[in-house]
Parts: structure tokens; sequence; C-alpha cells
């Protein structure tokens, strides 16, 4: 291979991203060396165990990769806007189109919700961590290699181009013989493995790690939506896992799972996928509605309306959600009894669904409204998720999707529904728990522009996509003629797509300003909140809570506030157990993503060479007797009176 | 706080209207030229009159709570009462979904089943069969009982039953003639059936709509429906004028290009049906390389340089009544 198959060339937008992404490289490294900062960067972030360290560094990636994935659909926007423009070509259009989709779902809405479940979950359980804190690490070290790996993809050897479905035959060496859908086989792999992870210790940690009181009927909504998307997550990846391996082996030691030639079946990778795909949707919306439910809850001044059907509604779509992905491909040529039977359980999905709008709805009737930036973006959420939700029910119809299917109406659709259902989520989220992650909160007046920019440019967006889906336009399609009539309905959406960029110019605003300027004095509780992680410190203290609070209702802190309940006896403080750092997660990591890079390329020997370090790593961890360390009742009392003043 | 309910209002009143247009223009969706099109904008549009009941009744229930309970300055910070769900009416509101589903089911079975078949009022009719086999990038149409063969273009005799056979040569590609019918995938070793009618003469855009590589943007055709007369002269036409399709031919045209429209007076089926596989025999993977950059226009400039040597009958059977549409 030569050097210029290596690395990709010839086209001037890509070269300019090299030499950036070169520059940026150098500039940080010289930055932190400058700094000394390299030691501080190992010993507090890249071994961390901690669970909100671990939650804060998923989040900076889900923003960076929000980033990479925006300018991607940005470019996508500015090549459409006018019919047969010669911004990119169709070569460069699908590549974009494809790292679009992977990025904004895997890597954008995944590490974000991850990363604030990370942070909240433990401290709304009033434990100290999760069960499984260096597995924890491990699942954010693999998420970040495999994410690393994937973006690589686009400078060096060229990404994936099969669209983020990657649908055989499509897919396979018989039609895209280069190694770019090998980044989507085997980055995903990789980043899949820590999803996986954190699933399972989700799971194990809400089960086992509650705090003394804690029931079922007691778990804040967010953890018990938290719970159930662990549980998909645990259920459909390992299809994922399986399908890419399927994927893997076709593409690198030319098995026939599912090509033209020799019996392959395409339409196994269609299932296989969307038997992941589907609930994989719900694992992004689930985890954003408890999100929701505890932002409105806080601002309306109000307990959670319906707390218990909302706990079943959850369980009722996560059900569901194993049993629709048929709807993907009603086209495919199913018998109608087969599409008929699927119409159903797609649509039976919308009544759980809005049993929680009008849940919403009424927790906020006769409460105190109170318009944070965080309530206006969980306010938004409820007529824009709307719109996604009965345009959803129109493609569920399965003869009326005969008409929609794989076009821009559908492109619609499932935007309106990931961005209000995720991407409004994770910033109502973040606005709502940044005091808590870094002990100053976000700035709310620009927050209000980051809000406004947004929720138009959105709508402006993707609302003429319904239009232009129902004229006929198919999705991905790099180019069009004029005479097709579409350019208007394209040219609006493109002027929104700018509105949509400079809203999220406003977050990053926000955050550089937040940082520099805003007040550190928010104290512990600065919303009035009414779940645990707001009975500690802002920032939380390392270990979460000097000593474990005892729940003995719903909404445990509001009630513990009532009662003036909330104080700290130094009696009552014993020596804390914590985890050590751990060397092991980033090390396993590094070696999986250079495994990986080699297997991309197909370099086996050195691929094979590389994983003695995966051996190494797994020996070495097995061998770590380090039991972690206490911290003394002085240390944390403290600490513990730097925030509350003195102890009683 | 003012501005944001307003802004908000605004931004509603804005959607509705851009919806309810949607139902009378002339989106290509809502404009059936045929029978099981017609179902399925039957369909839709009622489908989109219980979406937009539901819309206005959440947008205005959230727009009149959200306004009512607004914190006030001088509301004296009160703290609300909290609340327990209410059984009632949590049974209400799990209730009317269960309707509207039930509501919605009923009519998307009967078409679901309606559009499988030869549609109603064409039963007795021997419906034309046309094999559709899609390649990178370009449709080939095959009418085994005319024995003729055409690339990017269809004709077929309005008012009359259509049957397409569809398959693949390759990669997976969706049919799609909006203004007829819905679409349905074409796969390599399987066979789809879809049954269309038009009702009149006249032209008809059609599409791929499964992204299936780099010319997949191109990879749209025409489709003529001629009075029957005007077919059986295309047909005899077709039989006088156009060249015999070579097997040498056919694995040229299924190469992954761009081309143009091309007539032959016989079929590729006499050789190969992909639905009954053996398509492998004419993928090159090679051809598939891909290369990055502005300097690579191939695609197009294999389209100019084929329209070339295809015949050219095209253009003489424009039909009488064509209707003018915006799409092509």
């Amino acid at each position: 291979m030569s050097l210029d198959e290596f690395f990709v060339t010839g086209d001037p937008l890509i070269l300019a991203s090299q030499i950036a992404i070169g520059l940026t490289m150098i500039g940080l490294i010289a930055l932190i060396t400058y700094l000394k900062r390299w030691k501080w960067l190992w010993n507090e972030w890249f071994t961390t165990v901690d669970h909100k360290k671990i939650g804060i560094m998923y989040i900076i990636s889900g923003v960076l990769m929000f980033f990479r994935g925006g300018v991607d659909g940005l470019l996508m926007k500015a090549q459409t806007s006018r019919p047969e423009l010669e911004f990119l070509d169709a070569q460069h259009y699908d590549e974009i189109f494809t790292t679009h989709g992977v990025i904004m779902i895997l890597f954008m809405a995944m590490p974000l919700l991850i990363g604030l479940m990370n942070v909240v979950i433990p401290l709304q359980i009033g434990a100290r961590d999760v069960a499984f804190p260096k597995l924890n690490a491990l699942s954010f070290w693999l998420f970040f290699a495999g994410a690393m790996l994937f973006n690589v993809s686009f400078v060096i050897g060229g990404s994936p181009d099969a669209g983020w479905t990657s649908y055989f035959p499509l897919a396979g060496k018989e039609f895209t013989p280069g190694v770019g859908n090998n980044y989507y086989a085997i980055a995903l792999q990789i980043a899949g493995i820590g999803t996986l992870a954190t699933g399972i210790n989700f799971v194990v940690t809400i089960i086992k790690m509650r705090a003394p009181g804690m029931t079922w009927m007691r778990l804040p909504i967010f953890v018990w939506s938290t719970f159930i998307t662990s549980i998909i997550i645990v259920a459909a990846f390992p299809i994922f896992t399986v399908a890419l391996a399927y994927m893997t082996l076709d593409r690198l030691f030319g098995t026939h799972f599912f090509t033209v030639a020799n019996g392959g079946d395409p339409m196994l990778w269609l299932n296989l996928f969307w038997l992941w795909g589907h609930p994989e949707v719900y694992i992004v919306v689930l985890p954003a509605f408890g999100m929701f439910s505890e932002v409105i809850a806080t601002f309306a001044r109000k307990n959670l309306y319906g707390y218990k059907s909302m706990v079943y509604a959850v369980a009722g779509i996560a059900f569901l959600s194993m049993l629709v992905w048929v709807h993907h491909f009603y086209t495919m040529g199913n018998s109608a009894a087969v599409n008929s039977i699927f119409s159903l359980t797609t649509m039976m999905i919308a009544i759980p669904t809005g049993v929680k709008i009008f849940n919403w709805l009424f927790t906020l009737r006769k409460g105190r409204i109170e318009f944070s930036t965080a309530m206006l973006w969980s306010l938004a959420f409820i007529p824009c998720f709307t719109i996604g939700g009965v345009t959803g029910v129109m493609l569920a119809m399965a003869a009326a999707d005969y008409q929609y299917h794989n076009t821009m109406f559908l492109v619609a659709h499932f935007h309106y529904v990931l961005i209000p259902g995720v991407v409004f989520a994770v910033f109502a989220g973040l606005y709502y728990w940044w005091p808590k992650m870094f002990g100053f909160k976000l700035n709310e007046k620009i927050g209000k522009w980051h809000f406004w920019l947004f929720v138009i440019g959105f709508n402006m967006t993707f609302m003429p996509m319904f239009f232009v889906g129902l004229d006929g336009m198919s999705r991905r399609m790099y180019t069009y003629s004029a005479s097709t009539g579409w350019a208007g309905w394209l040219g609006f959406s493109a002027i929104g797509s700018i509105i949509l960029a400079a809203g999220f110019a406003a977050l990053c605003y926000n955050i550089y300003w937040s940082f520099r300027y805003a007040s550190r004095d928010v104290g512990n509780d600065p919303w009035n909140g009414r779940t645990l992680e707001w009975a500690t410190a802002s920032p939380a203290p390392h270990y979460n809570f000097a000593k474990v609070p005892e729940v003995d209702r719903l909404d445990a802190y509001w009630y513990m506030k009532k009662e003036g309940n909330t104080g700290l006896k130094k009696s009552d403080l014993k020596p804390v157990h914590m985890p050590s750092n751990s060397w092991t997660p980033i090390f396993l990591a590094v070696v999986f993503g250079v495994v990986g890079f080699f297997l991309v390329f197909e370099w086996f020997t050195l691929a094979i060479l590389a994983s003695i370090g995966i051996v190494v790593g797994l020996v070495a961890n097995s061998f770590d007797y380090d039991d972690g360390y206490h911290i003394s009742v002085e240390e944390l009392a403290d600490e513990e009176r730097e925030w509350r003043g003195d102890l009683q | 706080m003012k501005g944001f309910k307003k802004l908000f209002g605004w931004l509603v009143m804005l959607t509705i209207p851009f919806l309810l247009a949607g139902c009378e223009s002339n989106l290509i969706v809502f404009d059936p030229k045929g029978p099981v099109a017609r179902s399925l904008t039957d369909l839709i549009i009622f489908s989109i009159i219980f979406m937009l009941v539901i819309v206005i009744v959440v947008f205005a229930l959230f727009g009149y709570i959200v306004w009512k309970y607004r914190a006030r300055s001088d509301d004296g910070n009160f703290e609300p009462e909290e609340e327990k769900g209410n059984h009632l009416l949590e049974i209400i509101w799990f209730t009317i979904p269960v309707i509207i589903v039930i509501a919605l089911m009923i009519p998307t079975t009967k078409t679901i089943y309606e559009v499988e078949d030869v549609p109603q009022g064409y039963e007795e009719e021997e419906p034309l069969v046309i094999h559709v086999t899609s390649a990178d990038w370009k449709w080939i149409f095959s009418y085994p009982d005319q024995d003729i063969e055409t690339v990017n273009y269809l004709n077929i005799p309005a008012d009359h039953p259509v049957q397409f056979k569809m398959t693949s040569a390759g990669t997976m590609q969706s049919f799609w003639v909006p203004e007829l019918g819905g679409q349905k995938y074409t796969m390599a070793n399987m066979q789809t059936n879809l049954f269309l009618v038009a009702d009149r003469p006249g032209s008809y855009y059609g599409r791929n709509t499964s992204f299936n590589g780099k010319g997949y943007a191109h990879m749209d055709f025409e489709v003529q429906a001629l009075s029957q007369d005007d077919f059986n002269d295309w047909v005899q036409e077709v039989h006088d004028t156009a060249n015999t399709l070579t097997e040498e031919k056919y694995s040229e045209i299924l190469e992954p290009t761009v081309i143009g429209r091309m007539t032959f007076n016989n079929t590729h089926l006499e050789w190969i049906d992909h639905a009954h596989g053996g398509s492998e025999k004419y993928l090159n993977p090679e051809l598939y390389r891909i290369s990055h950059g502005h300097e690579d226009h191939e695609g197009h400039d294999e389209k100019s340089e084929e329209e070339t040597d295809s015949n050219e009958d095209q253009t003489k059977t424009e039909p009488s009544q064509s209707e003018d549409h915006a799409h092509h």
C-alpha cells in the first residue's frame, strides 16, 4: 500500500482537516507540556475510577463529537442547499452522511447520556460509586478508543460510505472494497464492548448499591429509566456485537454471511442490525425521558404526576422496543400478515409514550413553573417531540410507509424524535446538573440565546424535510435537478441549519464564559431539588456522601429539607472505603485501538503482535491486589466543614 | 418571560398551516395517478387528520398549562401542593391512544392486504408482466411476453394492471413510482412482486430510494403510460428498429456506471434471471474502488457517451396528452 492510498488525498477540504488536526495535536501536546500538566492529567483523569470524572470525560467527548457530527451535517446542508451544486462530490457526501449518522447516535448521544448517567445515578441513589469502578473506566476508554479509531478514518484510509445502517450487500467487499467500512465494523465493535459493560455496571449498581430504605418505588425516575435502559443495553448490544463480528469476518476473511455470492443473506444483516438498532433508539430516548421528568418536577416545584404509571410506561416502551424492528423494512417484500403485526406493535408504542406526555403536562398543571434554561429545554421538548411522535405513528402504518420509506419524510421524523428527545434532554441535563459537576452554574442569559437559536434553527432545518419527502425526495441524495422544485425547501432548511449551528456555538461560548466568570457560590442545592444528589456539596466530593443518607420515601431530599433533617453529626462519620486509580483501563483501550487499526488495514501479523498487549493488560489486572484506600473521619469532617460550616 | 410564550405560540401557529397546506398542495404523494397510489393517499390523509387532532389537543393543553401556571412575581412564591396521580384520568389517557391505534390499525391492515393484489376493478384483466432488474446505477426492464428490454425508462399501457417481478443484480435497491404506488425493495437472489396501474396516459417519476453507492442520486427513471394502441405501436416499433442485446453488452451494462436510456428487441432473461442466483458472475469489486477529490467525474462522462449510442426511439413515442409534472 502506498502512502498515497494510506492518507486520503485529493480533496482540499480533507487536506485542510488533516493539517488542522496535525496542528491541533502538536499545539495540545506543547500546551500540556508547557503547563506541566501531564502528571496531573494522568493522575486525576486518565487513571481515575471516579464515576463523576468519568462522566465528565464522557461529556467532553460527546460535545467534541457533537461538533464533528454537526460539521458533517452542515456540509450536507450546504451541498443540497442549491440544485446541482458541486461543493461536495458523491463519494465525499456519502462518507459524510455515514459518519454523521454513526457519530451522532453512537459517539454523541450515547456518551452524553452515559456521561450524565455516570455523574448523576450514584449520587441519586446515595452510593459512593458504581458497582465496578474500574470496569466503568474501561467502558469509557474503550468507547473513546472506538470513537478515535472511527474519526481517524476520514484522514487515513477513507471513511465508511455505506450509511450508518451499512446495509449489505453494499457494505460488503463486493461493492465497497476499500478499508472505509472496515473502520465501521471494528471501531463500533470496540466502542460497543464499552457500552455493554456500562449496561452491566448500571444494572448491578442500581440493584445493589441503593441507599438504605430506597425501595424500588422510591427510586428517582431518572434512576428507573437508567435501570431499564441498562437492561435494554444488555439485551440488545450483544446482537450488534454478533452482527459486527459477521461483518468483520465477511470483510476481512472472506466469509459469506451477508454477500450476494455463495448463498449469503443480506436480509440477515438488516434483521440483526435493527434488532439492535431499534432498541438502540430507546436506549438513547429513555434516559432522556428520565431527565425531563426530574427537571420538570423541580421547576414546576411539584412531585412528578403519576410516578407509578411513568415507571410502567418506561418498562412498557422497553418491552415493545424489542418487538418492532421489522418496521424499518416494511418494503422488503414481507407478507401482508407480517407487516400488519409489526404495524400494530409499532403503533402500540404510542400508548405508553402518550401516557408520559400527559403525565408531564399534569405535573406542570397547578405548579409554579420557573423558566430556567433547563426547564425551557424540557418544555420545548413536549411540542417538538409530539410532532416526531405523530409522524412516527404515520410511518408505523406499513401501507402508508410504502410512500415515506427512505424519503426525507423519514429523515425529518427521526430528527424530530432524536433532537427533542435526546439533544434537548442532554442540554436540560447539562444546565441542571452542571453545578453538581463543577460548582458553578452555566450562564442563564447565554443559555436563553443557546435555547432560542437552537430550537428555532432546529424547526427551520427539519420541518421542510417533511414536505420535500412527501414530494418524492429520497434520502442520501447528494444532488438533485432544479426541475424537481425542491430547491426552496432545501434552501430554507440550509438557512435553518446555520441558526442551529449558532445555537451550538452559544453553548460552547456559555461553557467558556461560565468557566471564567460564573459565581462559584451556588451552594449544594441551587435549584431547590428533590433528590439526593442535591444533599451533598457542589461540586460533589470524591466520596459523594460523608454519611450515606437514609431514605424513607420518594423525593427523599425534598422532605429532608422540610423536616430540617439535612445536617451532619460528626459522631455519625465513619472512615470511607474508596477504590484506587488504575492504569489498566486506559492501557487496554489504547491496545484495543492499535489492534483495531491494524485490523482495519488487514495487517494481521501486526494485529496479532499488538494483541499480546491485551493479554498483558488482563494479566496485570488479575494480579492487581490493590483494595483501595480509606478516608479518615478527620479528613471527611474537614471537607464537610468547608461547605456546611460547623458540624452538629 | 412573556417573550418566551409569545414566540412559542408563533412557532406553533407557523407549523399548523404548513401541515394543512401539505394535504392540498401538489406534493407528489398527495397527487396519485392510479388506484394503488390512491388507496395509499387515502390512508395517509386519514391518518393526518387524526394526527392533527392530537397535535392540536396537546399543543393547546401545553400552551394553556404553561401560561396559566407560570411563576409570577406577585404569586407570593407559593409552594404548589403535592399531587398523587389520579387513576381515572390516567385510565382515560391510556384509553384514548388505544382507541386511536385501533382506529388506525383497521384501515392500515385493509390497505396492506389490498395493495398486495391486482387493484380492484382490474381482477379480470391479465396483467402485463415486467421484470425489473436493478443494477448499479440503472434500471433494466424486461418484457418477456413482448420480448423487449429497456434501460432507465419504462413504457406501460394505461388503465391496465402491470405486475412487476423485481430483483437486483447486486446491491439492494427500492423501486418507487410515487404517483402510481408504494415502493418495494429489489434484492439479488430474491424476487419481490408489485402491482401498479396508471389511470391515464402520462409521464411519471420513478427512482431508487435505497442508497447503493456513488451513482445513487442519478438512479431515476421515467414511467410512460401509453394508450393501449400507442403501447402496441411502440412494441412493434422496437421490434423493427432496436438492436439485439448480447450477453457481452449486458455485462457491460451491469458495470457500475450512470448511463442513459437503451432499448433492445430481446431480454437478458434468456441467459440469466438474477432472482435465481448467478449474479456474482457479473460482479467485479475492482470497479468499485474509490478515489477522493473532484477530479473524478467518471459517472457523468459515461452518461453522455452512452446516450449517443443508445437507441433514440423514445422521442418518437411521445404520448399526445403527456402530463407535465414538475418531476423528471
